[in-house]
């Protein structure tokens, strides 16, 4: 992805790869939108009694190489501090900052067509998720190897199967080369045996020294999986620590 | 694996991009994205992208027969049927560009809301699907030009392409303004698509400019003739039309043609930087409003 070079954020160490420094996000619920209600709104003075925090005062900071598990109850800003540091959203106050090329999971198979076929559907995302024509070529087969669908990658994914669908974009998402993956509940996909192949794949990528922050509900996996482990409870962060502390403390709350 | 020093390598901010500048770089993404676009706009449908011909073909027919022969336009003007379609065609162009460009955002919300792209992709993106549309017309323009003694000139080939740029600048710009601000009003479609109804009335397509300049005030006519689509418009004329009839009196171009392509061009520009500007500042908020 080219972005910008920023500046170092102060709390950096030689190996951090993201630093997120205080940042709160607010979100305004219920939106002003027909023009009576403008009208009211500019005559009362902004309204902002509707407003929500659904990060207020987070601060993190990943080394090179960890494996952070996000962990909370639903709502409590898991996928927008995914978001925020993907730079889909930007923060309210506070600043993220990183170093190395980042792919944002935030949900697997975001920019999947249904009227393309499997095939078109790799090459597009491949493209999306930052890899070029030659990388995507050469991985294609690894790709469809991975998803283990080589019967169908010539039909159009509508027809897929929701399971398949989920093989592929996945497969897709495992094979581009970030540095930083960010992976958002998307460990549930597929069946059993694809689930196990998918973790493998994933322990792969932290062994190659990749960062990776997880999000999921499947505690005893992330336990298992992350080094590390993040609690947030209403869009506050709540503890620290190693992951399988991180989750009795969630289990406790 | 132990962490590695990364001093060396520089920090970023997610999400901040370099706009315009980052579709250049993803061009190849930016091929794909036409590709989907196109696929999708033809899904199911036998004629695909035929379709393209017949659209424009049988508005062309209905124009000319309401304007050209009910209205006796062609009576007006010489050599009609040529001057018809080449106004048409960067008309169609123009607005195809605009209308959809305004939509992109919201029509690609699931990429804009989970992955970070630089989002100018869309738009851009549009403004490119109505290029591939366009270029079945600009083929049976020549064609038709041919056919009514147009013969191959410099000058006026240098006016479309700079029309060209014209259009294509101006479209991306107003695109990137109004698909921004759509994100935050939807109303931004509905009046998009208001103005691409009037267009064609607003530009002399249908009719000679100086059936316009004759009757209202003369300031109103400096405004007309300043219109990037107006101008436009005449140099697809001077392009395509001109050269073939340029010996009768009707076929006179307005005088001022070469300083109005030149405040175009400043015009485009400038909608163009504007339109950056306005979607970088609303950008922030696309990922929450959709
Ligand atoms: N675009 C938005 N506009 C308004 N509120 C939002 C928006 N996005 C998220 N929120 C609110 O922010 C809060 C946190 O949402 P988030 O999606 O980060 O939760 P989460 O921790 O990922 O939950 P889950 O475990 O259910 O996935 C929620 O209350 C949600 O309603
Ligand atoms: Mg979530």
């Amino acid at each position: 992805m080219s972005v910008l070079p920023a500046s170092a954020p102060a709390s950096a160490g030689p190996t951090s790869r993201i630093v997120v420094d205080d940042v709160r996000m607010q979100f305004v619920l219920r939106h002003n939108r027909s023009l009576k209600e403008l009208a009211m709104a500019a005559v009362r003075g902004k309204d902002l009694g509707n407003t929500f925090m659904a990060l207020d005062g987070v601060s993190l900071n990943v080394d090179s190489g960890e494996t952070v598990a996000l962990l909370g109850h639903n709502g409590s800003g898991k996928s927008t501090l995914l978001k925020l540091i993907s730079g889909v959203m930007h923060p309210t106050s506070g600043s993220v900052r990183l170093r190395g090329r980042i792919a944002g999971l935030i949900e697997v198979g975001a920019g999947f067509h249904p009227d393309l076929t499997g095939r078109e559907n790799v090459y597009l995302n491949g493209a999306i998720l930052g890899m070029d024509e030659a990388a995507i070529r050469a991985r294609f087969d690894d790709i469809v190897a991975f998803s283990e669908i080589e019967r169908f990658i010539d039909t159009e994914v509508k027809h897929y199967s929701s399971g398949m669908f989920l093989r592929l974009a996945f497969s897709v998402a495992v094979h581009t080369d970030p540095e930083i993956f960010l992976i958002d509940e998307i460990l549930s996909v597929g069946d059993e045996p694809f689930q196990r192949k998918c973790l493998d794949r994933i322990r792969e990528l932290k062994d190659e020294g990749r960062t990776l922050v997880v999000v999921s509900h499947d505690l005893n996996m992330v336990s298992d999986l992350c080094s590390r482990g993040v609690v947030l409870q209403h869009g506050n962060q709540v503890f620290d620590g190693s992951a399988a502390d991180a989750v009795a403390h969630l289990r406790s709350l | 694996m132990s962490a590695r020093d990364l001093t060396a390598q520089p920090w970023t901010e997610p999400g901040r991009g370099s706009g315009l500048l980052d579709v250049v770089r993803r061009r190849y993404l930016l091929k794909l994205l036409v590709r989907k676009e196109l696929r999708v706009r033809y899904r199911g449908s036998v004629l695909g992208l035929a379709w393209s011909y017949v659209k424009p073909g049988v508005q062309y027919v209905v124009y000319f027969l309401a304007l050209g022969i009910f209205l006796q336009q062609s009576r007006n003007i010489e050599d009609f049927p040529v001057y018809l379609f080449s106004g048409l065609v960067v008309v169609n162009v123009f607005t195809e560009a605009f209308g959809n460009a305004t939509r992109a955002v919201v029509w690609n919300a699931p990429l804009v809301k989970k992955i970070f792209l630089p989002r100018e992709l869309f738009p851009v993106a549009s403004v490119w699907v109505a290029g591939v549309h366009f270029v079945p017309q600009l083929v049976v323009l020549l064609v038709g030009a041919l056919l009514s003694g147009w013969r191959l000139e410099v000058l006026p080939v240098l006016g479309a392409v700079l029309a060209t740029l014209i259009i294509a600048a101006l479209a991306t710009g107003l695109g990137l303004l109004f698909g921004s601000l759509n994100v935050v009003f939807r109303d931004m479609e509905n009046f998009v698509d208001l103005t691409n109804m009037v267009v064609v009335w607003l530009s002399p397509v249908l009719y000679r400019w100086d059936q316009v300049t004759q009757v209202v005030p003369a300031w109103v006519g400096v405004l007309y003739q300043l219109n990037p689509i107006t101008v436009a418009v005449e140099l697809y004329h001077y392009a395509f039309w001109w050269p073939g009839t340029r010996d009768t009196p009707a076929t006179a171009l307005p005088p001022d043609l070469l300083v109005n392509s030149l405040v175009a061009v400043v015009i485009a520009a400038a909608v163009l930087v504007v339109g950056q500007l306005v979607f970088r500042r609303v950008e922030g908020r696309f990922a929450i409003d959709l």
